[in-house]
């Protein structure tokens, strides 16, 4: 049975913990390595369960693992929403 | 406990980590690479993946050069998928003075053997239909420039080196260099003393920091520059867009997300990683003003990193008057990445006592005290 861990990038249990083997065995490069997080979620439910899975393969102590820095905007947001509004053109909608 | 190596290289980046892989190709692996972080952490992990042979210096032209070809090779060499996607540069004008000097620019680049091209705004339209040209007076293009995925390489790099049989320890940092007369004896870190008398400084913003723990004074100063990615999108546009009159860049990678960033001209220098409500603001005012359609595309994540800068925002490279093997691979003022092949492979001879594959005697600290610089006058970002 094939878990996803990572819906946005489309990443399974069996990928991380492969990735973990090859020696990303930190949240930081697992993130990099394979984009975990990365995606428009922002790792609100992945990262959870790759760290579970991390501690499983690692034995590593979750309280030690150092969590990805939570980057703004904390969900996704268009650009006209950003932008002064008498700048840009069109709407997208 | 005391560890020795033949040399000690400071800072997991790319030209640190590009530095070792050199070493070792040539059968020198008595290397170990240090990181206070893990691989990428700085710069080389937070830039926008730009490959742009589109200088204004013959020095950087030449080293992006020999760097574009090489960054051709390298998915090869290192057995991974770089996700390099040669989709040009262009740069967008919108002044006649400017436009003028972009004439120049090409005429060296082409001298030089980079094959730029000075486009009217309808010719930039074509590459970028989306792009609004109003205001645009001029543009050029470099078919070869492009765009790579930064963590590839990182990790390419890394796996390469360790499979050579150079060690690499991460989270490990550098506390001091002790030295005795001009000669250095040991690096002192976190996780205990190692000997050597040879230590290459590739620590990007920290690197000026990193010179003075061995009593060397090298001019670099960091400054924040900051940078934010959309949600992936079909791919939709080709080249890296930029204008050196807006600080602005952006491009699509190979993944889809459009990635992308404005510097900040009264940005102060100093170690400041935070990102910033002015970059969200400006970056999506400017993103608009140039492709209006972008308005509905979603950023999903804005972040920052540092330029080591320098006065000329030249590299500098090679060892340094006060101390014996003490060798400078830094300040690379915004465009490490996309010259580091070429630089890590001259740096690599040098520390072999080789002859370069590229003179660099204009890069050595020493301009600073009795040459006129010769400033790159095409920084971005």
């Amino acid at each position: 049975m094939t878990t996803v861990v990572c819906r946005c990038e489309d990443l399974t249990e069996e990928d991380i913990v492969e990735a973990i083997e090859e020696g990303y065995d930190e949240l930081e490069t697992l993130k990099r390595h394979l984009r975990l997080g990365m995606g428009p979620c922002q790792g609100k439910a992945c990262l959870l369960l790759a760290r579970r899975i991390l501690r499983r393969e690692t034995g590593k102590d979750v309280e030690e693992m150092k969590e990805p820095t939570a980057r703004p905007p904390s969900r996704p947001v268009p650009f006209s929403l950003l932008a002064s509004p008498d700048e840009g053109g069109e709407d997208d909608d | 406990m005391t560890e020795k190596y033949e040399a000690v290289i400071i800072g997991g980046g790319v030209n640190g980590l590009g530095t070792a892989y050199h070493l070792g190709k040539k059968g020198f692996t008595d290397v170990l690479v240090l990181d206070k972080s893990y691989l990428g952490y700085g710069a080389s992990g937070r830039n926008g993946g730009g490959i742009r042979q589109q200088w204004t210096s013959e020095d950087n032209i030449k080293l992006a050069r020999e760097s574009r070809k090489m960054f051709e090779r390298l998915d090869d060499e290192l057995e991974e998928d770089l996700e390099f996607y040669q989709g040009g540069y262009l740069v967008l004008s919108f002044h006649e003075e400017e436009a003028a000097e972009f004439k120049e620019n090409v005429k060296l680049q082409n001298k030089l053997g980079v094959d730029s091209k000075f486009l009217s705004p309808e010719e930039a339209k074509e590459i970028v239909p989306e792009l609004d040209i109003s205001d645009v007076v001029a543009a050029t293009f470099n078919q070869s420039d492009g765009t790579i995925y930064p963590f590839k390489v990182i990790h390419g790099y890394a796996d390469r080196v360790r499979e050579i049989g150079i060690d690499i320890k991460e989270h490990t940092e550098v506390t001091d260099i002790v030295t005795q007369g001009d000669e250095i004896k040991k690096v002192k870190t976190s996780e205990g003393n190692i000997k050597t008398d040879t230590v290459i400084n590739a620590a990007g913003g920290w690197s000026s920091k990193v010179a003075e723990m061995a009593g060397a004074e090298i001019p670099n100063v960091p400054v924040r520059h900051e940078i934010m990615v959309t949600e992936p999108y079909k791919r939709f546009l080709d080249p890296m867009v930029i204008s050196f009159e807006h600080g602005i860049y952006f491009s699509q990678s190979e993944h889809g997300n459009i990635v992308g960033g404005i510097g900040n001209p009264d940005e102060e220098p100093g170690l400041n990683q935070k990102g910033s409500l002015w970059f969200l603001k400006n970056f999506s005012d400017t993103l608009l003003d140039f492709i209006p359609r972008f308005s509905g595309v979603h950023m999903i994540r804005q972040w920052a990193g540092f330029y080591d800068t320098t006065p000329d925002a030249q590299p500098i490279l090679g060892s340094v008057p006060e101390i014996e093997r003490f060798y400078q691979v830094n300040g690379f003022s915004g465009h490490g990445f996309m010259v580091s092949p070429m630089v890590d492979k001259v740096t690599a001879e040098l520390i072999l006592g080789e002859q370069p594959s590229m003179d660099i005697e204009r890069l050595r600290v020493e301009r600073f005290e009795d040459m006129d610089l010769e400033e790159e006058g095409g920084v971005v970002g």
